[in-house]
């Protein structure tokens, strides 16, 4: 007789796993020599859902084994031995890879003369250094996928805003909006600044499954960001929302009220960061009491500023929902008075007025008999 | 020139070898270390630090609403981004003449307490100490790791570890024990940033004027039980540092002249006292001296002052080996202070950014990094002061100021008392941090779990003080203001990594000038117009090497924990430009063993 029962490790099972349609392993170049502040490499540390260490050591099922390059988290002590994948990449000899960048890609056609904006280590011949757009231009065509984290890199961002010198702009604007990675999925973009911590990493994940063969890529908008995650807007997510519909708006920033007088964008930013909160659901913007400053649209910072006054389209909206608002909240404050108060039968008299019937049935004897009293 | 005395020794013939690290790891943004190296007598000849990448804030703002300022330099650092958005606030609450509410200032006081254990904490466990930890010691020194082998560790009945080489082994990057809790104390803590900021790292509750915070009770109990759950790590964290850096002393004679330099610490004070802080120029002295962190410059052991206007007046930004052109024919924004001091030309009220890309040369200018320096009056020197990496300089100048006296950190005059309340495994504990011999790389790594120590205890205080306001009905945190047509500001903190002031000129109600001046240009900055180095090139330069491998397999640990120990964190110093140059003959670039790649 035999038991099926107990622990059977699958790898020593013979017919146990299916031959897997993707990698086993795949190598992340984070590259954050940007117009930067290597902001969404440190808000990835926050994200415990999941953990960049869980992804590092495994722990997250079905996804390939991950070797992450990424400056701030590298071990190496630094120079040659941080760049030797990126070089290695550079040449075609390192694949199947993920490429991220993090930062504004800055226009180097303005600079007369052999200047750069930014750069990433040095040309190992003649000891210049090497321009991001130059790692950009030899590694984004071998890419397996292409990451964008932040709006720096989403969309150009703080370093692209008015009055900006280095012609800064985004990785789509540089690369061109259709382009296609070697793993045939354009640019993902996680925009934010910066990244809500999940948001990135939940992204991140996706394409590492996809990579693994174990999903479909993710839905992405036509601003290429994920679809399930800038979907809605910031005010459809946010607990405020019922004060504006009311019409009743905080007229400082003492006011727990909706803030569109003060200067939320709320109304029309695709974010959902009052809805999952900044980190382990802790924290947000307008739900804590933080204007929308509309951080990871493509407009930002310029089409949002000044920042502390109402939004242009602010004061119409708020005219029109005002009459209804006016109602609704008179209307709602006496249903809520109402449903303030106790049910009269609550009380210490000598009768029993809660309407109890210990043989209620619905076609009993005790309703036939109630039937009858009346 | 400052400097490290020269280490009186035998000399061999040099056998000189140029070496170079860039982009350096571990830290955020774009630096680069040149240095070379003399095999023959194992130390430093020459060093120095460059950095590349511009970006162009000061350029940007102008024109802008100065409102907004703290929310576009909050984008100058990614980790530190609060500091900046406070000091922008703190600068604009004096240039609007508007005093936030007592509890705004109460929460912004958490919010940045929480940041100083974040921050430490992930940067000295997870970055910092990747250099201390086995892997890296066994490429390094393997008879110093054989050697931790048999040393008990003397703190094992706080932190749990038998020996030092237990210790070392948890700060494994990503494997280690302490590695892998030191991200999620990481975590919990900016959750109790977030509770107080609403965003890490660019806050989303910040206003000149307060905080959009909602005071409620639930928002303080919530940071209470948080803060509770990592007294334990950080009782434990400072007494495994001690043990660590107890043993490098031991097992490696010599290791004070590591990183050492003149002692030329600056700190410019955190934590506002909001019963006497009204942020107005002319009180400026009284209020800054009241601050729970002290600010002071503090030259050979001795407080030179802690006077906050005398420190704004003797900031000078000098250019020296940096790619910029001079300022000093145009019209100055400021001429005197608020209290009738005159202003120099070369005060950050009256710089001009003026950017002159050139070729790297660093017999010339190599750097897009300006040299901020401190006139010391009484001696007509440019000081190259540094940070210390932030906490030295805090701890060393409140230890000697003498002032701080609340329930939960003490300043003696010699030394500073940090009580921590019982935790869950741990009890009740007071650590004292006695000001070092020596501001060198240890002792710049080893203050910095103590001042998370010294920010956990003050977020206590800060957790009563707070209650108090909201218990008895204080719960305003915003207070309006007009923008003026014409006004100055200049706004003194402390960012994670030292000192840091923001200097604001408005003109009809707009920013005609902006200029930050976090720690990095401190630190990191090239030699100044003196001829004076940098803070790293100078701890770097002349420092012994102690790894036991030659050039061919040479690492650079000992000089890569000199320049961490700063917590260098670039994007701060390099908001200016970076223009082109390029690399001296390399006959070597060092590397680390693929183990860990
Ligand atoms: S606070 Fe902002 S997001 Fe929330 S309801 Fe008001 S406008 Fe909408
Ligand atoms: S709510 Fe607005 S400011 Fe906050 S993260 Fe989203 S887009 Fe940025």
């Amino acid at each position: 007789m035999t038991v099926e029962s107990g622990t059977t490790e699958v790898s020593q099972h013979p017919d146990g796993a299916e031959p897997r349609r993707g990698f086993d392993e795949v190598h992340i170049l984070w590259i954050s020599e940007g117009m930067s502040c290597d902001g969404d490499t440190i808000s990835m540390t926050a994200a415990g859902q999941p953990g960049i260490e869980d992804v590092v050591l495994g722990l997250v099922p079905g996804l390939p084994k991950v070797n992450l390059h990424n400056k701030v988290l590298s071990p190496a002590m630094g120079g040659e031995d941080f760049l030797a994948p990126f070089r290695a990449a550079a040449r075609g000899e390192l694949e199947p890879f993920i490429l991220v960048i993090e930062g504004s890609i800055p226009n180097q056609n303005i600079i007369e003369g052999d200047g750069y904006w930014t750069s990433f280590g040095n040309d190992p011949d003649t000891g210049d250094p090497l321009t991001l757009n130059w790692w950009i231009d030899h590694l984004a065509p071998r890419a397996w996928a292409v990451v964008a984290a932040g709006t720096c890199a989403t969309y150009g961002g703080i370093h692209a805003m008015a009055g900006n010198p280095t012609g800064s702009m985004g990785l789509a604007d540089y690369l061109g909006w259709d382009f296609r990675s070697q793993g045939a999925l354009p640019i993902v973009n996680v925009p934010g600044c910066p990244i809500q911590p999940e948001n990135f990493m939940e992204t991140l994940t996706w394409v590492l499954h996809h990579a693994a063969g174990s999903a479909p890529p993710p839905p992405l908008d036509h601003m290429l960001r994920p679809q399930w995650l800038f979907g809605r807007t910031v005010h459809e997510g946010c607990d405020r929302a019922a004060y504006y519909e009311q019409a009743d708006f905080g007229r400082d920033y003492n006011s727990p009220k909706c803030q569109v007088k003060v200067g939320c964008w709320g109304p029309v930013v695709n974010c959902n960061v009052p809805k999952r909160g900044w980190m382990s659901g802790v924290g947000g913007c307008p739900n804590v009491g933080g204007i929308c400053i509309g951080c990871t649209m493509p407009g930002f910072p310029d089409a949002f500023m000044p920042f502390m006054d109402e939004p242009a389209g602010g004061t119409f909206s708020t005219v029109l929902i005002r009459p209804y608002g006016a109602v609704i909240r008179r209307l709602r404050g006496i249903t809520n008075m109402a449903v303030n108060r106790e049910p009269k039968w609550r009380h210490d008299k000598a009768a029993l007025t809660s309407g109890y019937d210990p043989y209620w049935r619905p076609t009993g004897a005790a309703k036939r008999e109630r039937e009858r009293a009346r | 020139m400052t400097a490290t005395e020269a280490r009186a020794a035998e000399r061999k013939p040099a056998q000189i070898v140029d070496m170079s690290w860039d982009p350096i790891t571990r830290i955020v943004g774009n630096l680069g270390i040149y240095t070379k190296i003399d095999f023959a007598n194992r130390e430093v000849v020459e060093c120095h630090s460059t950095s590349s990448l511009f970006r162009g804030y000061s350029v940007f703002m102008r024109g802008k609403d100065p409102r907004d300022a703290g929310f576009i330099t909050s984008r100058i650092c990614g980790i530190c981004g609060d500091n900046h958005t406070t000091c922008s606030n703190y600068a604009q609450q004096m240039a609007y003449g508007v005093k936030p509410p007592m509890l705004a200032d109460t929460i912004v006081n958490l919010g940045e307490a929480a940041e100083y254990i974040f921050d430490h904490t992930i940067f000295q466990d997870n970055l910092v100490f990747v250099d201390f930890c086995e892997a890296m010691v066994k490429s390094t020194n393997p008879s110093v790791l054989a050697r931790a082998e048999r040393t008990e560790a003397r703190n094992g009945n706080i932190h749990g570890y038998r020996t030092v080489a237990d210790i070392m082994r948890a700060f494994n990057p990503f494997e280690g024990e302490v590695y892998k809790e030191a991200l999620k104390v990481s975590r919990v803590t900016r959750e109790m940033f977030c509770l107080m900021e609403g965003r890490h790292v660019h806050p989303s509750t910040l206003y000149p004027g307060g905080v959009g915070t909602m005071p409620e009770p639930t928002t303080f109990t919530d940071y209470l039980s948080r803060l509770v759950h990592v007294l334990d790590f950080v009782k434990k964290a400072v007494a495994m540092n001690d043990d660590v850096f107890d043993f490098f002393y031991e097992a490696l004679p010599g290791y004070e002249e590591v990183g050492r330099r003149r002692i030329l610490l600056g700190c410019w004070g955190a934590f506002q006292n909001p019963d006497v802080c009204d942020y107005r120029y002319e009180t400026m002295s009284e209020w800054g001296r009241a601050m729970y962190v002290s600010p002071g410059v503090v030259v050979d052991g001795k407080l030179v002052t802690n006077d906050l206007v005398d420190i704004n007046l003797g900031i000078r930004v000098l250019l020296g080996s940096s790619y910029y052109d001079d300022w000093t024919n145009e019209e100055p924004f400021v001429t005197h202070d608020p209290l009738g001091n005159p202003v120099d030309m070369r005060h950050p009220w009256n710089q001009t950014t003026v950017p002159m890309p050139q070729k790297r040369d660093f017999d010339g200018n190599y750097s897009w990094v300006m040299s901020p320096r401190w006139y010391d009056r009484n001696s007509a020197e440019h000081l190259a002061l540094d940070t210390g990496g932030g906490p030295l300089a805090r701890l060393w100048s409140t230890a000697l100021n003498g002032l701080v006296d609340t329930p939960y950190v003490k300043a003696t005059g010699h030394s500073v008392q940090i009580s921590l309340p019982k935790s869950e495994k741990l009890p009740e504990m007071t650590l004292e941090w006695k000001i070092p011999k020596w501001s060198n790389t240890i002792e710049r790594d080893r203050a910095r779990p103590y001042f998370v120590a010294y920010a956990a205890a003050m977020a206590f205080y800060f957790l009563e003080r707070a209650m108090g306001f909201v218990r008895a009905g204080e719960t305003k945190v915003f207070e309006n203001y007009e923008v003026p047509d014409e006004a100055i500001g200049c706004g003194f903190h402390e960012a994670v990594r030292g000192v840091l002031s923001h200097h604001l000129v408005i003109k009809d109600k707009k920013i005609a000038n902006y200029h930050p001046y976090p720690p990095t240009p401190w630190n990191g900055s090239p030699r100044d117009s003196y001829g004076t180095p940098g803070p790293y090139e100078d701890a770097v330069q002349g420092q012994p090497i102690f790894e036991e491998n030659g050039p061919d397999d040479f690492k650079g640990v000992d000089i890569m924990r000199t320049v961490r120990s700063f917590d260098p964190c670039l994007p701060c110093g390099v908001h200016m430009y970076l223009g082109k140059g390029n690399t001296l003959t390399k006959l070597h670039s060092p590397t680390y063993g693929a183990a860990h790649a």
